[in-house]
């Protein structure tokens, strides 16, 4: 599914990712974990198409097609879909216009019909419905005024509705309380299938006692240094991140 | 200094010029170097503009120079569509009375068209409100490119009054469309917006000015626009607070989107407070698209031209959805959504 190989990016002239390989395959979720400023942000941003972001080498793809040489709506559109640490606001723009503004242009790039109104304020109450999200709230302009929490829950729900084939979590649980936590986990966790890859990046171990990896990978100084099972999340929680200070 | 006594003397002098302050971003005298003979009578159909369909009393006024007086008494709305085209180059020169009685409502619904090569057209409003009384104000300017254009409305307000404007612009060669409310507190509300979607060459100057007179007066200000190309857009809100004027409460927004590094943008809000207790603010802000908004929604799929035009046509309903007179909110709605095309 996804393939990254020998990864480099620099931003504004300076080497963040210094040869990143990674591969995580369809029905997989794969976490990444690392101190701050290790790139871990750096990699969602690089593999999503954000300017500003350069890359100076290697490759990423998706089910083998070259990631890196398409727009990030192309991206989107091939079933990449990043859950932002920070989500942005949207005046002006009601949530469930943004969302099938959304979804249609990605069906449109896919050579898929649009969803007519009806079947998708279904499908949008529904999905609601099972992350405790207001419905009323979603025809309000996107993230405007909303709490942190709210914002995480907004994404999955985005997610929910998009149902993309890879999914980025960044630090999807900074913010959330533990109730929130649970719920946004359990969107996730609805999301899991044979065909659908995630990696799931934190800081912290605690996210991962709600969305269990396959996988493990410490990413430090831009570089996987080590990958083991959901073991080495643990003992990270009780090490810290000292013995990689090197590689930084 | 005006437009009017320029065209009414012939003299080029009477023109405002940069040297005037009010003037200095909207500079006539440099701009004509001859002013136009007074147009020839039109012998085409007259066009009716946009909003003749939603009046009790559809006005239009073509290659106009007479004055016109509209009266209302009623207290169940009465809608005028007043519409000025000027549609061959030459002068035009209107004006226009309005009286809305004690507890009348009127809802004015103003538009203005021109296609002829270099005309020069000034409309002169005088509008009053009786206690008590309404207007609502919607003004659809669709100038033509190479018209140069000024009109000035000159609002007086009894206590308890409530005078409600938007004016939607997309420019001329040279626009400015002028308000000057004369505001008496004594719970008189006053609610200007606007909004400016320039594009090309054009240019367009909405310039207020409140005088609030007396105690417990409100206004609320709402400006937005958006330039590309070369197109200029300029500012000017000015809300005075005289003496005395206490518990006034005044709030003035402008915002602006640039979308090319050759358009401008020229913003003046003022706020000139010479009482004590008082509630006034002002916001101006002037800048590009977000772009991590941006990001954002390509991020979910929507390609860049979509999300480009989804956040400007965003930020321009803000101005959009606060018409309250519904059918011209649709056509208003339709004008935007026309010129934000890309």
């Amino acid at each position: 599914m996804l393939h990254i190989e020998n990864l480099r990016a620099e931003v504004d002239g300076k080497e963040i990712l210094k040869g990143l390989s990674l591969d995580v395959p369809a029905g997989e979720v794969h976490a990444i974990m690392g101190p701050n400023g290790a790139g871990k942000s750096t990699l969602s941003y690089v593999l999503t198409g954000r300017s500003g972001y350069e890359v100076t080498g290697g490759s990423a793809s998706l089910d083998g097609e070259d990631l890196l040489a398409l727009e990030p709506n192309e991206r989107a559109a091939r079933g990449v879909f990043l859950s932002f640490q920070y989500p942005l606001e949207i005046p002006g723009v009601p949530a469930l216009t943004f969302i099938r503004t959304a979804l249609n242009a990605q069906r449109r790039a896919r050579g898929e019909a649009e969803v007519a109104a009806p079947a998708f304020l279904k499908l949008a109450k529904e999905k609601s419905a099972a992350l405790k999200i207001d419905f009323e709230m979603l025809k309000r302009p996107l993230n405007v005024g909303f709490s942190g929490g709210e914002k995480k829950r907004m994404e999955i729900l985005q997610m929910a509705m998009l149902s993309p084939r890879f999914l980025i979590l960044d630090e999807t649980d900074s913010g959330l309380d533990i109730d929130a936590l649970k719920i946004v986990s359990e969107g996730v966790n609805a999301l899991r299938g044979p065909d659908r890859g995630m990696l799931v990046i934190t800081h912290y171990q605690r996210l991962l006692d709600y969305i269990k990896p396959d996988r493990v990978h410490v990413l430090a100084g831009g570089r996987i240094v080590e990958s083991g099972g959901p073991e080495l999340a643990l003992e990270l929680e009780r090490a810290g991140y000292d013995k990689y200070a090197r590689a930084a | 200094m005006s437009l009017a006594a320029a065209l009414r003397t012939g003299d080029l002098a009477q023109l405002p010029s940069r040297r005037d302050e009010d003037w200095r971003w909207t500079d006539l005298r440099g701009l004509l170097r001859v002013l136009p003979p007074p147009s020839e009578p039109y012998d085409g159909e007259a066009p009716a503009g946009p909003f003749a369909a939603l009046a009790d009393l559809p006005i239009h006024l073509v290659n106009a120079s007479s004055p016109i007086v509209i009266r209302t008494a009623q207290a169940a709305p009465y809608v005028v569509a007043l519409h000025l085209a000027a549609l061959e180059g030459g002068s035009h020169a209107a004006e226009a009375r309005i009286e809305v009685a004690d507890g009348a409502h009127l809802i004015l619904l103003e538009s203005y068209e021109g296609d002829g090569a270099g005309y020069v057209a000034n409309l002169d409003l005088k509008i009053s409100l009786g206690a008590g009384a309404r207007c609502e104000r919607i003004v659809l300017a669709a100038d033509g490119a190479d018209g140069v254009s000024v009109s000035i409305a000159d609002v007086v307000l009894s206590p308890g009054a409530d005078f409600t404007q938007t004016v939607l612009t997309d420019g001329a060669r040279r626009q400015r469309i002028e308000t000057r409310v004369t505001h008496p507190g004594a719970g008189a509300t006053v609610r200007l917006d606007g909004a400016y979607l320039l594009d090309a060459q054009r240019h367009a100057d909405l310039t207020t000015v409140v005088d609030h007179k007396g105690v417990d007066g409100t206004t609320a200000q709402l400006t937005k626009g958006v330039v590309r190309d070369q197109a200029r857009a300029v500012f000017q809100g000015r809300i005075v607070v005289e003496t005395g004027a206490d518990r006034t409460d005044a709030r003035m927004r402008h915002q602006a989107l640039v979308l090319s590094d050759r358009a401008e943008v020229d913003a003046k809000p003022e706020l000139l407070i010479h009482a004590d207790d008082v509630q006034c603010a002002h916001g101006n802000t002037v800048g590009a698209l977000d772009e991590e908004a941006m990001f954002y929604m390509r991020q979910r799929g929507i390609p860049e031209a979509e999300a480009r035009a989804l956040l400007i046509s965003a930020f321009v309903g803000e101005v959009i959805d606060r018409i309250a007179f519904e059918p011209a909110r649709e056509i208003a709605q339709a004008w935007a959504a026309d010129r934000l095309r890309t």
